[in-house]
């Protein structure tokens, strides 16, 4: 370093140790109290030291939010809308960069605007396109024909329901954008005097040359996918289909019953486990993802 | 979009860009249109079709005083949230950047955080914030009723902060770190050179070199605090928009009033000043890129 410091970096040290007491000591509560019985998990004051409980807790707690079933729909619906974001925005991506057409202008803002238009304010709306996803084209046929048709198609209570809603990304397609404007012409023309076409460019230089793009992608969407909270409540009403975050009301102690907490905050941490990990294990790439999708 | 665009074709980017459009068409476009049409039309109590009403839901929504308290919440929300989570990261991005030794394992573990569902560190914290257990049982034994977020509005809307900022605050630790990262070492160098120490080097020239991000993150986060995803997770399952409407944000009240209390038309006239909200938010963020490309 430039300059010795040392009362400075005591003050670094201790700023450094608030930080982890304040973001880390959460987990380290749920953890304590996870792995404590009943009596253990209400006593005042809180004891911090883990004991030998967890296993049973989370087994207890994995029984009573049924979250066999809850973790693989929440895995399969992560894995659906992580995949259609990571393929759909590549594909828009690539119209709007590489093509000589005013169609891209528009796709652009088709894309942006969705930015402004978050689930949470056309939640019923939205909801009601998924009851019954052929209403808008059964009405543009019985204007343009005169016809009125009654397909129907209903996505309550399906894997379709749970994802295609939120598979378009406005981040995504910029993420791929940016990428995108930052290789040079150059690579695009020699790829077309070399006599490759726009699609056989796509899968064969540019594919290949997101990889970075697609993983950081793919570790920011699957830990979103994973915490969907508002959508799945909505969608389903079939205990199959029910998600991990649908779990969480059934993992509350029970009003006026045993103040179970010990079972709650280990269903709670087999919840977070997941994408915990995901954002462990591939840091580098989720902090790239985040860091260069927002700009 | 400055690119030289190399392929001639008007189909094939139409093909490609198609699923992603016919999915945005169908699930952001198509209710982005219902919700203006229901703003504006009032569907008669017994049945029959909606009548234009014009501006008389916004009427009865602005003439509700449990409409301005949902206002007057997620303002505070936002703004305590954006000011908490900001404080912590600058801070916490200032002291990691000194690079200190075991300074890499601290910043790998405060973004851990982030990871967490809102609903799911929300429903954590009713425990480790509540008032009979966790950790404020032992003040509340002392001080009987000091905390109570069960019983009073005030407490349980600290509660739902105290989530956000502790879920967002890993958040804008990285881009502040970024941040930090690309002032130029030769500036720093030079302060230390005449004698100024870590903290007015921090003070006069790390913080105003960070501006852009400081000015990006207070955008970004003021748009969560407002609509996020997260908050409406957050407020659901930490406080039930309670108690007595103490943390009734806005999303929560319109998904409430639309799902609960069935009323399509005002949820709508709702979200209608709540999409005003958003694009004045972006309209502030890209104007500000813009810039930044600009002086690049």
């Amino acid at each position: 370093m430039i300059q010795r410091t040392p009362y400075a970096d005591a003050f670094t040290y201790v700023l450094m140790a608030l930080g982890f007491l304040l973001l880390l000591g959460p987990f380290a509560v749920i953890v304590a109290g996870a792995s404590q019985t009943v009596q253990q998990v209400n006593a005042v004051p809180f004891n911090f030291l883990p004991q030998n409980q967890l296993i049973v807790n989370m087994t207890a707690a994995w029984q009573r939010a049924d979250l066999g079933t809850a973790m693989l729909n929440s895995f399969i619906m992560a894995s659906i809308v992580t995949f259609g974001k990571v393929a759909l925005s590549a594909l828009t991506a690539f119209s709007i960069v590489f093509f000589r057409t005013p169609l891209k202008h528009f796709f652009f803002w088709i894309v942006f605007i969705t930015l402004m238009l978050p689930l949470e304010v056309r939640v019923v709306p939205t909801y009601a396109v998924a009851a019954d996803l052929f209403e808008p084209i059964r009405l543009l046929i019985a204007w343009v024909t005169g016809i009125t048709v009654s397909i129907e198609w209903n996505l309550l209570n399906s894997y379709a329901g749970l994802t295609l809603p939120l598979v378009a990304t406005a981040t995504g397609t910029f993420l791929y954008r940016q990428f995108f404007m930052t290789l040079p012409d150059e690579l695009a023309e020699a790829a077309r005097m070399d006599g490759s076409g726009p699609i056989r460019f796509f899968f064969d230089v540019l594919l290949p040359l997101s990889r970075t793009n697609m993983l950081a992608l793919t570790t920011i969407m699957f830990v979103f996918g994973w915490n969907q909270y508002l959508w799945p409540l909505l969608m389903i009403t079939d205990p199959a289909y029910k998600t991990t975050m649908m779990s969480l009301v059934a993992l509350l102690p029970a009003e006026n019953g045993t103040p179970d907490w010990n079972v709650t905050l280990a269903g709670s941490l087999i919840i977070m486990l997941p994408p915990l990990l995901v954002v462990a294990v591939l840091q580098r790439w989720f902090v790239r993802g985040l860091v260069s999708s927002e700009k | 979009m400055d690119k030289r665009a190399v392929f001639r074709s008007w189909w094939l980017p139409t093909a490609f860009a198609l699923p992603q459009l016919a999915l945005i068409a169908l699930f952001f476009y198509w209710p982005a249109v219902a919700v203006v049409r229901w703003a504006f039309t009032l569907e008669p109590p017994f049945g029959g079709s909606a009548e234009f009403v014009g501006l008389a839901n916004f009427r009865d929504v602005f003439a509700d005083p449990l409409y301005w308290n949902s206002v007057v919440v997620s303002l505070t929300f936002a703004l305590a949230g954006t000011l908490s989570t900001i404080f912590i990261g600058l801070v916490l991005a200032l002291a990691v950047d000194r690079q200190l030794p075991g300074s890499g394992a601290v910043r790998f573990l405060y973004i851990l955080p982030y990871a967490i569902a809102g609903p799911a560190a929300g429903m954590a914290f009713r425990f480790i914030l509540s008032p009979e257990r966790g950790l404020m049982a032992s003040v509340n034994s002392v001080f009987p009723d000091f905390w109570n977020p069960a019983k009073y509005g005030s407490h349980a809307l600290i509660l739902v902060i105290v989530v956000f900022a502790w879920k967002w605050a890993g958040y804008t630790f990285i881009f502040l770190l970024a941040g930090l990262q690309s002032v130029p070492k030769s500036l720093t160098e030079a302060a230390a050179m005449d004698g100024s120490g870590p903290i007015r080097r921090a003070i006069d020239i790390q913080i105003p070199m960070l501006a852009p991000t400081l000015f990006f993150l207070t955008v970004i986060m003021m748009t969560e605090g407002f609509v996020g995803a997260d908050t409406y997770g957050i407020v659901a399952r930490t406080t039930d928009g309670g108690p007595n409407h103490g943390t009734d944000v806005m999303v929560y009240r319109i998904v409430e009033e639309a799902f609960r209390g069935l009323n399509y038309s005002g949820a709508s006239a709702q979200s209608i000043v709540l999409i005003g909200l958003i694009m004045i938010f972006t309209f502030i963020q890209f104007r500000f890129v813009e810039r930044r490309v600009h002086y690049k």
